[in-house]
Parts: C-alpha cells; sequence; structure tokens
C-alpha cells in the first residue's frame, strides 16, 4: 500500500517536474498572454477610450507624449487615452496580442516591416478617415510611407533623419578638414584625420543596425530612391552589381582599420553609445560618427563636448552625382490602429496635425515631416539643422532593414544585422557576403505562411 | 487512516468494496475539491501551454495556428546553419560544464572542510548564486572587455607584457611617404645614404597630445662631410601639409631611437633625437647606408583579447556559467560530505591508506549520489541555458554563442515572429530533457 501510493506521488512529482520545464521553456508565451488579456481589459469596446501601446518608456519619451495625449483630452474631455509604456519589446508585444486577438487599440511601430505583414493579416484599420488632415499637413513622399498595399494604413507621427554624419569639430579642426561635400573628400579628409593622430571613423558595430545604416546611406547616396525602395522591396537582389558597388564603397571606410577607432575587433564590440562616446568623450578615440540625429541627445547626456564647439554635423555627403543628394533616410514610428471608433478617429486626426507635432518638437527628440510645423519650433539650432531638412524633403526613404521582414532586417545577429558584422569583420569578402544576403532575404519574403 | 480525517491520496490499492458506507464518496469529495485549484492552475498554466506548443510546431509563422506545414519546421531546426550552431553549442554547455562544475564543488567541498576560514570561503564561492544571472552577464562583460582600460581580465595582461616588453614612445606613429618602409618592427628608408647624405625620417599619426614633451620646431638639418645626418619629425600641419618637407607648423621628434644600417643590414651605429628631432651620424666612413627608426620606438602596447570575439565567445560565456554554479554544486556537496560516515574514512586511514587514496576510494564512491545530483540537476540546467548568453554576449557574436533557448526566444519573439519554428524548438528541448528528468524520477524513488 505505502509503495503504491509514493509510486502514485512520484508520478505526480514527475507531472509537477515535467510542467515546471515546459512552463520554463515556455514562460514568454503565458507572459504574452497576460499582457494581451490586461489590453483587453482595458477596451473592452467602450466608447470615449483609446488603449495605446507605445514604444516610449520614461526615458525615451513617455512625458512628451503624455503631453501630446494631455493637450488632445483637453480637446476632446470625453475621450480617454491610455498610454502603455511597452519599450523596444513592443513588435514582440503586438506580435504575440495580434496572435492571442487582443490588440490594443493603438499602436506606435517603428518597422514598416511589422506594419506590412499585420496589414496583409488584416489586423489593421485603414485611416482614410483622416486623408484630408494628412494630405494638408504631409507631403505625398512622406504619406506613401504609411500606405500599405494602396491603403493609408499609418502615418509617420515621429522622425528621425538617418541621413547625417556627426563629427568632433577639435578633432576635425587639429587635422585642418571641413566637412566634407562628397564622398571622396570624405575618404580624403579621414586619411587627413588619421595623419592627425585620431582614428577617423567610430563604428558601433556590436549594434548591426549601425552598419546597415551605413549601408543604406552609401547605397541611397550612390543610386537615388528609386532603385533604393527597390531593394528594399527586394525587387532588386542582393546579387545585384549595384549591391557591390555599394558595398566597395563601404569597404573603403570598414577595410581601413587603423583608422577605425579600436580596429576592426574593437568596433564589433563596441555598441553604439560606445561609439558616440569614443568620438565626443575625452580624450577623443575617433572624429566621426555615421548615425541618425539622436546622437546629438547622446552626446549631449553622456560627454562634455558642447554643440558647434565640440560636435557638429553634416548632411551624408554625395556619391554619385546623378542621385538625388537631397533625399532623405528616416527612421521613425508610424501611427496605426487596430481598431476603429469615433474616439480612435479623432486621436488619429489629431495626431496628424501640426498642433501636436509642435508639443513634442518643442521639447526636443522629435522631427517631423509635418509641413505645416514652423522649424523654429524646434528647441535648438543643432535640431533645427538635423530636422529641418525633413520638414521640406522631396524624396524620403524609410530605413531599409526596417521595411524588411523583421527577421531578415532587425533581429539581433541574424539576417542583414548579422551580416553586416561579418562584413565588417572581412570587409574584403564582397560577393561572398552578397550570397549570403540574398540567401537569407530570400528566405525571409518566402516565409509568408 | 483515520476516520473522518482528510486525505488527499489519491484512490489506489484496495477496490472501495461493493456496497460502501457513504462516507467514503464524501471522502473523494473532499480531495477533489481540495485538489481542483492546483489542479486548474496546472492545466491552464503548464498542461494547455504545453499541449499548444506541441500542436503549434506543426503549423506555420504566425497566427493563433497558422498554416499546417508537417513537419517543415523540423526540418528547419535540423539544416539552418543558424540552429545546426545553437546545436553544435548546447552538446558543448553538456559536455563541458556538469562535468567541471561537479568537479570544481568537489574540490571546494573537500578543501573548505580543511581551512580555517571555511565559512568565509564558502560565503564567497556561493555568492554568485545570489547574483542574478543577468548582473553576471553584465558584470562579466566589463571584465572581459578588449580595451585593456577597461577589462580587468585584459588589464592584468597588459601589466604583465608592459612588464616585459616596455612600449614605445609613439606606438602608433606611421610613416608619411612610402620613402620610409616597415622593417622588423621599424621603419626603414628605402634610399640609400652616403656620408654627407641626409635622412628626413617624418612620421603622421601622432596625436597633438601624444607627442613627446619638449618638442620644438623640427629642423632640415644641412648634410656636413663624413656625417650622415637627418631629422624625425611629426610630418603633419593642420590639412596634411607636404608628406616628406619640413614645413613651418611641424615638430621634431625628441628621444627617439635612430639606427644606421650598413649595406649588409647590420646596425653600425644609434642616435637619439634631440628636441627639433635632428640626429647625426659622426665619422661614417664611405659606403653605402641606410637608416630608420628602431622597432623599440613603435612597441605597442598590449592590446587585450577578445574574450567576447567570435572565437573565444563561448569558452568565455562557460567560465562564467561554472562560476556561478560552482557556488551551488560545493554547497550541495559539502552537506554530502558532513553526512558521510567518518569512521569508514577513519578505517581507510588506518588501513594505511593515503589522503589522495582516501579521497578517490572511499570519499567519491561515497559521494556519489550527491554528485549526480549535482550533475543532473546541471544537464537540465544547461540545456535551457539562456540568460548568460542573452546578457554577456555581444549582438555582433550572439550568433556564434547561439544556444537552443536563445534561438527559441529570438525566433519565436525577439524579431522573428517565427512561432512555427520557436514552438519545435521547445519541443525539441523538452524532448531532450526528458531522459534526464526520467533518470532523476528514478532515483528518487529509489531513495525513498
Amino acid at each position: 500500500m505505502r509503495r503504491r501510493n509514493l509510486r502514485a506521488a512520484g508520478a505526480v512529482v514527475a507531472v509537477v517536474a515535467l510542467a515546471i520545464i515546459v512552463a520554463a521553456a515556455f514562460g514568454g508565451t503565458s507572459k504574452g498572454a497576460v499582457k494581451s488579456t490586461k489590453a483587453q481589459a482595458v477596451n473592452t469596446g467602450v466608447k470615449g477610450k483609446v488603449s495605446f501601446d507605445g514604444i516610449w518608456t520614461s526615458s525615451t519619451g513617455q512625458k512628451p507624449f503624455q503631453a501630446v495625449i494631455d493637450a488632445f483630452h483637453k480637446k476632446y474631455p470625453n475621450v480617454t487615452v491610455n498610454y502603455k509604456p511597452v519599450g523596444n519589446n513592443l513588435p514582440t508585444v503586438l506580435a504575440t496580442a495580434v496572435a492571442g486577438g487582443h490588440p490594443p487599440d493603438m499602436a506606435d511601430i517603428a518597422q514598416p516591416g511589422t506594419i506590412k505583414q499585420f496589414a496583409n493579416q488584416h489586423k489593421l484599420k485603414p485611416i482614410t478617415y483622416a486623408a484630408g488632415v494628412l494630405k494638408q499637413n504631409f507631403s505625398p513622399a512622406w504619406l506613401s510611407l504609411g500606405k500599405f498595399g494602396g491603403k493609408q494604413y499609418a502615418f509617420v507621427f515621429k522622425a528621425a533623419n538617418k541621413s547625417l554624419v556627426w563629427y568632433n569639430v577639435p578633432a576635425f579642426k587639429t587635422a585642418g578638414v571641413k566637412s566634407p561635400k562628397t564622398f571622396s573628400q570624405l575618404l580624403n579628409d579621414a586619411k587627413t584625420i588619421k595623419a592627425s593622430g585620431t582614428p577617423a571613423y567610430s563604428i558601433g558595430g556590436a549594434e548591426g543596425w549601425t552598419l546597415t545604416d551605413l549601408f543604406e546611406n552609401i547605397y541611397l547616396r550612390t543610386f537615388g530612391p528609386a532603385k533604393y525602395n527597390a531593394l528594399s522591396a527586394h525587387k532588386i537582389k542582393w546579387t545585384d552589381p549595384s549591391v557591390t558597388t555599394a558595398l566597395k564603397s563601404m569597404a573603403k571606410i570598414l577595410g581601413d582599420t587603423s583608422n577605425i577607432a579600436g580596429g576592426t575587433a574593437g568596433a564589433l564590440q563596441d555598441s553604439f553609445n560606445q561609439s558616440v562616446t569614443n568620438a565626443f568623450g575625452s580624450p577623443a578615440k575617433a572624429a566621426m560618427v555615421f548615425e541618425a540625429d539622436f546622437v546629438g541627445g547622446v552626446i549631449l547626456s553622456q560627454t562634455k563636448a558642447k554643440p558647434k564647439t565640440g560636435f557638429n554635423t553634416f548632411v551624408w555627403p554625395q556619391i554619385t552625382a546623378g542621385a538625388n543628394a537631397k533625399a532623405v533616410e528616416i527612421a521613425g514610428d508610424l501611427m496605426v490602429t487596430f481598431r476603429d471608433t469615433p474616439a480612435i478617429r479623432a486621436f488619429v486626426k489629431y495626431l496628424a496635425s501640426a498642433q501636436a507635432a509642435a508639443i513634442w518638437a518643442k521639447q526636443g527628440g522629435f522631427g517631423t515631416g509635418n509641413h505645416n510645423m514652423s522649424a523654429s519650433v524646434y528647441p535648438d539650432a543643432i535640431t533645427r539643422a538635423t530636422e529641418a531638412p525633413l520638414l521640406t524633403a522631396k524624396s524620403v526613404v524609410f530605413d531599409m532593414s526596417d521595411n524588411q521582414p523583421p527577421a531578415f532586417g532587425s533581429t539581433a545577429g541574424q539576417g542583414e544585422w548579422g551580416l553586416f558584422q561579418k562584413f565588417l569583420e572581412k570587409p574584403k569578402n564582397i560577393s561572398g557576403i552578397q550570397k549570403q544576403l540574398e540567401t537569407a532575404a530570400a528566405a525571409a519574403y518566402k516565409k509568408k505562411k | 487512516m483515520s476516520a473522518g480525517g482528510i486525505s488527499a491520496e489519491p484512490p489506489v490499492g484496495a477496490a472501495p468494496p461493493p456496497g460502501a458506507p457513504p462516507g467514503r464518496l464524501g471522502r473523494y469529495l473532499t480531495a477533489g475539491v481540495f485538489l481542483t485549484p492546483a489542479l486548474v492552475m496546472l492545466g491552464v498554466w503548464m498542461v494547455y501551454p504545453a499541449v499548444y506548443t506541441i500542436v503549434r510546431s506543426f503549423f506555420g509563422q504566425t497566427g493563433f495556428l497558422g498554416t499546417w506545414v508537417g513537419i517543415d519546421n523540423y526540418k528547419t531546426l535540423f539544416t539552418s546553419s543558424y540552429f545546426v550552431t545553437a546545436i553544435k553549442n548546447n552538446a558543448i554547455w553538456v559536455a563541458v560544464v556538469p562535468a567541471f562544475v561537479a568537479a570544481l564543488g568537489l574540490v571546494f567541498a573537500v578543501l573548505t572542510e580543511r581551512v580555517r576560514w571555511s565559512v568565509a570561503f564558502k560565503t564567497a564561492v556561493f555568492l554568485p548564486m545570489a547574483i542574478s544571472a543577468f548582473a553576471t552577464g553584465v558584470t562579466w562583460r566589463i571584465l572581459y572587455d578588449q580595451d585593456p582600460n577597461l577589462g580587468a581580465i585584459n588589464a592584468l595582461g597588459r601589466v604583465v607584457s608592459d612588464a616585459v616588453t616596455p612600449p614605445g614612445v609613439l606606438p602608433n606613429a606611421l610613416p608619411s611617404t612610402p620613402a620610409l618602409q616597415p622593417h622588423g618592427g621599424g621603419l626603414l628608408l628605402k634610399t640609400p645614404l652616403h656620408p654627407g647624405g641626409v635622412a628626413l625620417l617624418g612620421l603622421t599619426g601622432i596625436a597633438p597630445q601624444d607627442m613627446p614633451k619638449g618638442s620644438t620646431q623640427a629642423v632640415r638639418p644641412a648634410p656636413k662631410a663624413g656625417q650622415i645626418n637627418g631629422v624625425v619629425w611629426r610630418d603633419f600641419k593642420p590639412g596634411g601639409g607636404k608628406p616628406g618637407v619640413v614645413e613651418k607648423g611641424e615638430l621634431g621628434v625628441p628621444g627617439v631611437t635612430v639606427e644606421l644600417r650598413s649595406s649588409s643590414g647590420k646596425v653600425v651605429q644609434s642616435a637619439k633625437t634631440d628636441a627639433n628631432g635632428t640626429f647625426d651620424f659622426t665619422n661614417v666612413s664611405a659606403g653605402t647606408y641606410r637608416a630608420g627608426v628602431g622597432a623599440s620606438t613603435f612597441a605597442k602596447s598590449f592590446g587585450g583579447y577578445s574574450w567576447l570575439g567570435t572565437r573565444l565567445i563561448t569558452p568565455s560565456l562557460l567560465i562564467a556559467y561554472i562560476w556561478i554554479w560552482a557556488g551551488f554544486a560545493m554547497v550541495v556537496i559539502a552537506a554530502g560530505l558532513s553526512a558521510m560516515p567518518r569512521d569508514v574514512l577513519e578505517a581507510a586511514r588506518t588501513d594505511g591508506a593515503n589522503e589522495w587514496q582516501v579521497f578517490r576510494r572511499v570519499t567519491v564512491p561515497l559521494l556519489a549520489p550527491v554528485l549526480s545530483v549535482v550533475f543532473i540537476t546541471m544537464v537540465i540546467n544547461v540545456l535551457k541555458v539562456f540568460d548568460i548568453v542573452f546578457a554577456l554576449a555581444p549582438e555582433s557574436t550572439q550568433q556564434n554563442a547561439n544556444v537552443l533557448a536563445f534561438a527559441m526566444w529570438q525566433t519565436a519573439f525577439a524579431g522573428g515572429g517565427n512561432f512555427g519554428v520557436g514552438s519545435a524548438i521547445a519541443v525539441f528541448i523538452f524532448l531532450l530533457v526528458i531522459p534526464v528528468l526520467a533518470l532523476n524520477v528514478r532515483r528518487f524513488k529509489r531513495e525513498i
């Protein structure tokens, strides 16, 4: 009797233990489930409430966005917008919530590739009702970024100018160079800077996106927006000769190991933040960082460099004369809606207004393509310099890697990010990397089941 | 069983006799009521997710179920190089970690029995267990940093290597013109010189703050009969200047060792440069010479090993992980040791066994059950290892450090969005854990 009971107890123990293992292995799933039920709890179709899952957390813009919401609430006192700061895991949280059938009313998504997936699954609601106010405030170039399958599903609320290079002003002065206008000038200046005793480039190669951004700017400046968008949509293969040309140009930078802070091996372990502090800390370990407008914020918060005297920025120099040098590569947060209620419609239209943009723009760390917002709203000269081009840009392209299916374009260590890190390691292996890029891209585009 | 007592015993053993008193049914009912909450929790949080995951692994990328793909997800698992790396790495983890943890734990446990400050020592070794794996990852990431100014391990390396070979005054300097060529770690002027010649040794790549103190405007010396003289200077001024030409604003580099080599390549004279960079070799007999800067000037400081680079990342992770778990093994094994019958050890000693023989032939066999607990626990832990990889491996080498649990997370959640393959990996891990678990359960039963 005792033995048999014990055996049964043993079986129970086994089941529990198995279950614990399973639970450990599937922890993520159950966590996602909790989140989605929560989201459902705040939006049971009650009119006048909008649940919003956002990427901005307390350190990255929750406050200014809350100010935008508060101003909206003043306009529509009966509509409550509940903002939930999810952070960088937002695409994951949304994917789980959508799979579980309980997405929030609205969200801001930084990856058009993710939006495209949702749109193809018919999980998003078109925002055609806001066409009037969108047309009034945004140029067609901007609006096209929110169109998927010919329908307006989203619009870029917050944008970052990615076609920028930041430089250490004293280092440039020591070397006696000025901000270059063309790519060959840039390469020459880099040589001069190296001769002056400071490596020219600081590259945050531990994070793959800094490398894809570099490639994208080179490709855009060499071949212009039309071809850029074609490659972005995988209508041009990665084995195309145009990619070869762009990679050759890129190798001129990445292959100049002694001109990179820490050399290639060091660059592969430097995070984006480190790449910035390398170039603008004291003593400066490098002179230039190829990255977007938000570099300015990192410099101000993590180094002692001052605008204009310590650091400054220039627009990505031209490579081919024919390519549109005024084209701007951006990254940004697109507003999407998973439901369609009067309250949501009111909030979407409000977000598209110049007034809403100005509230955040005034507080800094914000760019917009809303051309009815005056550039004078921006709080300082550097921000005006980096964001003003967005207002007048005739041609805007979205960060290519964000445009791809996430498995190819935005997964750490995999796809484009991982392969460009391999390229940084061996910049001579151009055709090899092209083949691998194409294989990975083809696999990611095929997997649409 | 006392009548009226509540019993959670499952109804095994003798079947209830026909016409059992109603009290028995009542007891089952009570048992059922008490079991329900636990069963509901189990069902909702464990059984359902497990079953769903197994089913999900046969379906496509997205959606609640997606499209049926059969065993395609599993095929992907064993064909794509990404997952094959993960499986290989997991195999390395299983092969290395449990054995090392058990061995280290054993050594620590046996040693702590003999040292005076054993409690302090045990606390120190056990401490890593009290730190979250994530914090451990961050800490080790700094320890492993390649830059010796940041990473403690490489800093140690620099101290040692600098003591052996001290770094030169101009470790980063480069020749300013192709006329100056690398030669055995130093630089050598290509053009041959004769007595009365002047050697111009221009260097660049020296930051103004790295210039030796006391340097003044460089001077191009006038040729003198019977001498070879020259100048070593920072051949750079804002904008670049003219390479190879001593210009105004360019400083001489003092303290550089310049060597004069005969046509056979032998060093015949050496000299140090002055504040303005000039040097001269006197009493040079007729012949062909070449001048250059000695290798010691350019000796680089130790640059650090790339612990987190593609080659060393998995060993680096293993070390950090063993560091965490050695304390756990030590505590468990120490408990086993203290419960061990001392008279057996005494008997062995009396019989003339030395300490090593006692350890090898008596202690270890007696500890075998405890060691196997440690071993099996570690195998299960290591099959599921995730956090240390996530926290410690930089993105650029995550793929080289990949393990199954990490691959699962990345594929399903972190950008991959492929729940089908993600579930397949989860099921695969589950299958790997089952035999180990079965072993554990069987041992459980034997011990009870």
